[in-house]
């Protein structure tokens, strides 16, 4: 584009501008207001709703904001009688077909059409004819639809093209009989479909699952942050009487832009499922009973000292999700290892921990989420990429379709919505001998713990020279090591050779980590050989396999559900069934928990809770608690200070969580992690059993217990196949 | 040519003729062929085009079907319903108007038992909601059959031209 600057006037006021910028732009840069509806700053422009009319000096008809390329000299009056009585006709125009549904309409009060129409819009109508009704859609279980309202300004259609990268929505018929419609009968269900709610200027399409249960203007706007996945994108909880009602996104250009996914929309409902625990529980000669407070703490305490027996590290160990807050990795961690132990683990998904010793600080993107869209080549190892962090398939498809050379070696097909250089495509024991055949590819010698795999590395093919060969010949390029790839029995070796074509081929490593939380896990010393800050430990506790292969005495739960976070389910089902005392920290009463566990103490969920999540770019996120706790439950640093105070772990009288993550931060918060650190290790490269690729890829909406207990996303799509089925590959080009 | 491997239910003449369409536009252009496309598939199909001749279409060009549906549904000469195998259009502007259109409109009507926009039971005859001006003014009032002009239309010309339909 021509970067020659330009001089305009707006209603006087001279401004400066690239040449070939759009009006719109321009003008919103200097904050000058101009009415629109198709126009929005993240999608292509159509110029189709016309409410953005100006007069621009010399030009005698008035002309779109959004779609006039702004020149030298341009005079433009955005409030002109001309151009207010343009922008006053689009508006009557508008209306004609616009039903006067406000009243019942869940966008009232949030609507750019009311709004608008406040501004532009005439008292009277002087329509008096009949006025068009639309056949509403079913686009499934989160958008709701009532098509009579749509002002066909096609942002829903464009963000498909666009963005999601799959066209669902489309504009059928024409004039009067125009409708935006999926034309059969299907659901819209890619994992970002919610935006459409969002961008929506009317509300034709709303949320579902929020329908008619409150007003806008009823609500509090609190700021938050999802915990779902490593992004830790920025959202609102919009929140009535202390009842998070629905989430929105918050703009934030570093890691989300203006969107969310379904998932970090949606998980809310988790918050209120039914088998919330109210009040804590405590196990009494096999029956359960409702305990206050102090006495359930004091069980807990006592409990855990029993198992410890005075040989803690024999005997105890603590599972911490790894969505639990920094604060709570950290104070637990603490409390193990102020007991005696340091069998304290979060990589619940890992299977295989040989290269350990090696892991970077935390497992990080490498980069910045921002500036994935200009990378020019990626080579994406054992992901589900748009399952497993939604908003970073999609700034990897911006690169794609910027022209980079995205490759995927996988353990299955999955389908991606963006061009892709190559697919490489094997079984789960083959994975690593695949990296090695690349790292041979790029001319580097194989490290010697894989040497095992040189004669069958020797033979490298053609897709393996190119993905090497364009990796190699990127200035921005990235490896890319995704959560399949992390819960592979062999994910030593993997990322050691991961990190060794990274080096060999002069690109970044990355990771896809588990959870919000893993890298602030990970600084909080939520590991078992390493402390706060990393801290080397010169006696390593268990890990989360060693904890489920040896059983031990006592346990203790942060945020998990055994069964259903963990890589061996039926192990850490067995560990807990086997333990003598189990000590739960949980939102929930269910599951094994509410079968083997002896005492329960209720906590809040991420949006009952203050703390912090670091994310995969090492970002320090802080929030405070958006919504009321549900019945007796309390955040879950609070329990734990409670509890180390009772044990009698020192300098444990924090007031906030701020606290606590300060006294962190100043261990942890300015070290920086290098992922190649890997490219040291040595790891075994023995032949492993088949794991299938299914058991590798937790759907998308099973990640963690409250997203599981999150209804509307368990009624899409994706929420009823408990189980991906393979999908075909789509475009190869 | 077709994207995937998948099988197509298009016949051949069609494949054929959709991509001498292809061909005629810049590589990484073949939405333009879709109003070709669907113009074959409906000549072949008797008239009007289904979803599922739309999807093959859509996966033939390798466009999302939604966009096969938006062309679809916007041009009239498209017919996303079933209808008779015969198109009647009868011309209802001006100056067929003036010459008598709507006397010929309800000929027609009450010679088929069905009204504009309908087709006969068995399947026959498709009467088409409105055309309008089909650039035939000098011989008004007028008819397209398919794709036939016929002009100068008195009652008699009509029940002739409708009889001789097969
Ligand atoms: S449904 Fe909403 S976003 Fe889509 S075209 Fe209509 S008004 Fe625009
Ligand atoms: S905002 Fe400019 S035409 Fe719609
Ligand atoms: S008005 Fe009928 S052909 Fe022109």
């Amino acid at each position: 584009m021509d970067q020659k600057t330009v001089k305009i006037e707006v209603n006087g006021v001279e401004l400066q501008a690239q040449a070939g910028q759009m009006l719109m732009e321009v003008t919103d840069a200097a904050d000058i207001y101009i009415p629109r509806f198709c126009y929005h700053e993240k999608l292509s422009i159509a110029a189709n709703c016309r409410m953005c009319l100006v007069e621009v000096e010399d030009v005698h008809k008035p002309l779109p904001a959004c779609a006039t390329p702004v020149t030298d000299g341009m005079k433009v009056f955005t409030k002109s009688p001309a151009a207010i009585s343009a922008q006053r006709a689009t508006m009557e125009f508008l209306l004609i077909n616009h039903p006067l549904d406000c009243p019942i309409c869940d966008q009232g009060g949030e609507c750019e059409l009311q709004d608008l129409a406040m501004g532009y819009g005439r008292d009277i109508s002087r329509y008096a004819e009949k006025k068009r009704s639309v056949q509403d859609q079913d686009l499934g279980p989160l958008v709701s639809t009532d098509m009579t309202r749509c002002i066909h300004c096609t942002r829903c259609v464009r963000f498909g093209q666009e963005i999601a990268g799959i066209q669902e929505l489309g504009t059928m018929g024409r004039g009067e009989f125009m409708e935006i419609s999926t034309y059969v009968k299907n659901s819209v269900d890619h994992e970002l479909s919610g935006n459409i709610i969002d961008i929506c200027p009317v509300g034709a399409l709303n949320n579902k699952p929020y329908r008619y249960s409150a007003r806008a203007w009823e609500m509090e706007q609190r700021a938050t942050v999802a915990p779902h996945d490593c992004l830790g994108s920025s959202i609102y909880a919009h929140v009535l009487r202390g009842r998070v009602k629905r989430v929105v996104p918050r703009q934030n250009e570093q890691i989300n832009e203006t969107w969310i996914s379904d998932r970090d929309r949606f998980s809310y409902e988790g918050i209120y499922s039914d088998d919330r625990l109210m009040q804590p529980m405590i196990r009494d000669g096999g029956e359960w009973r409702t305990s206050s407070w102090e006495a359930a703490l004091e069980a807990a305490a006592a409990g855990l000292l029993e198992a410890a027996g005075g040989d803690a590290a024999t005997h105890i160990g603590a599972w911490i999700s790894p969505s639990a807050t920094t604060e709570e990795a950290y104070l637990t961690a603490r409390l193990m290892r102020h007991l005696g132990s340091n069998n304290v683990d979060h990589r619940l998904r890992t299977r295989d921990f040989s290269g350990q010793e090696y892991d970077p600080l935390f497992p990080s993107l490498g980069m910045d989420i921002a500036e994935v869209p200009s990378l020019e080549a990626a080579l994406i190892v054992g992901s589900n990429l748009r399952k497993e962090v939604p908003l970073l398939a999609h700034r990897v498809r911006q690169a794609a379709v910027a022209g980079a050379s995205i490759n995927f070696l996988n353990l299955a097909i999955y389908e991606y919505l963006f061009p892709i250089a190559e697919y490489m495509v094997g079984s789960s024991a083959d994975l690593p001998l695949q990296l090695a055949r690349l790292l041979v590819a790029a001319g580097a010698e194989l490290p010697k713990s894989a040497r095992l795999l040189a004669s069958a590395a020797a033979s490298v093919d053609e897709d393996q020279q190119r993905t090497v060969a364009s990796l190699a010949k990127a200035d921005s390029g990235l490896v890319l090591l995704g959560q399949m790839a992390r819960r592979h029995p062999q994910f030593g070796l993997i990322q050691l050779l991961a990190s060794r074509l990274a080096a060999a081929t002069g690109v970044r490593l990355g990771h896809l980590t588990e959870g919000g939380n893993s890298a602030g896990a990970c600084l909080a010393g939520a590991l078992p050989h390493r402390g706060a800050g990393g801290a080397r430990l010169n006696d390593p506790g268990q890990t989360i396999a060693d904890m489920i292969a040896t059983p031990l005495r006592g346990l203790m739960m942060v945020g998990t559900e055994p069964e259903r976070d963990c890589a061996d389910a039926a192990g850490a089902v067995a560990a807990v069934e086997s333990a003598e005392f189990v000590l739960a920290l949980s939102p929930y009463f269910a599951g094994s928990l509410a079968q083997h566990a002896d005492v329960v103490l209720p906590t809040g969920t991420f949006a009952e809770t203050s703390g912090t999540l670091v994310n995969v770019e090492g970002r320090w996120q802080s929030f405070a608690a958006v919504a009321a706790p549900l019945g007796e439950a309390r955040p879950a640093w609070k329990v734990l200070r409670v509890l180390g105070n009772l044990l009698e772990l020192a300098d444990c009288h924090y007031l906030t969580s701020e606290a606590i993550r300060d006294e962190l931060a100043s261990a942890a918060g300015q070290l920086e992690s290098d992922n190649l650190l890997s490219a040291k290790a040595s790891a075994r490269a023995d032949s492993q059993a088949e794991t299938p690729a299914e058991d590798l890829d937790i759907p998308m909406y099973q990640v963690d217990a409250v997203v599981r207990r999150a209804r509307s996303l368990q009624l899409t799509r994706d929420g009823r196949q408990a189980r991906h089925g393979v999908t075909g590959r789509r475009e190869t080009a | 040519m077709p994207s995937g491997t998948e099988q197509t239910i298009l016949s051949d003449q069609v494949q054929a003729e959709i991509d001498r369409w292809i061909a005629k536009f810049p590589q990484g252009r073949q939405r333009s062929a879709v109003l070709a496309a669907l113009h074959a598939v409906q000549h072949e199909h008797g008239g009007f085009v289904t979803p599922e001749l739309m999807d093959a279409v859509a996966n033939y060009l390798d466009l999302p079907a939604v966009q096969v549906y938006e062309i679809a549904t916007f041009y009239t000469m498209i017919e996303t319903r079933p209808v008779g195998r015969h198109s009647i259009s009868v011309c209802t502007n001006i100056s067929c108007m003036l010459r008598g259109s709507d006397e010929i409109v309800s000929h027609i009507e009450s010679k088929l038992g069905i009204e504009l926009g309908e087709s006969t039971p068995d399947g026959k005859i498709y009467l088409k909601r409105e055309e309008e001006c089909l650039a035939a003014c000098c011989g008004a009032p007028m008819m397209m059959v398919d794709h036939a002009y016929h002009e100068d239309l008195t009652p008699a010309k009509v029940d002739a031209i409708l009889d001789a339909l097969e």
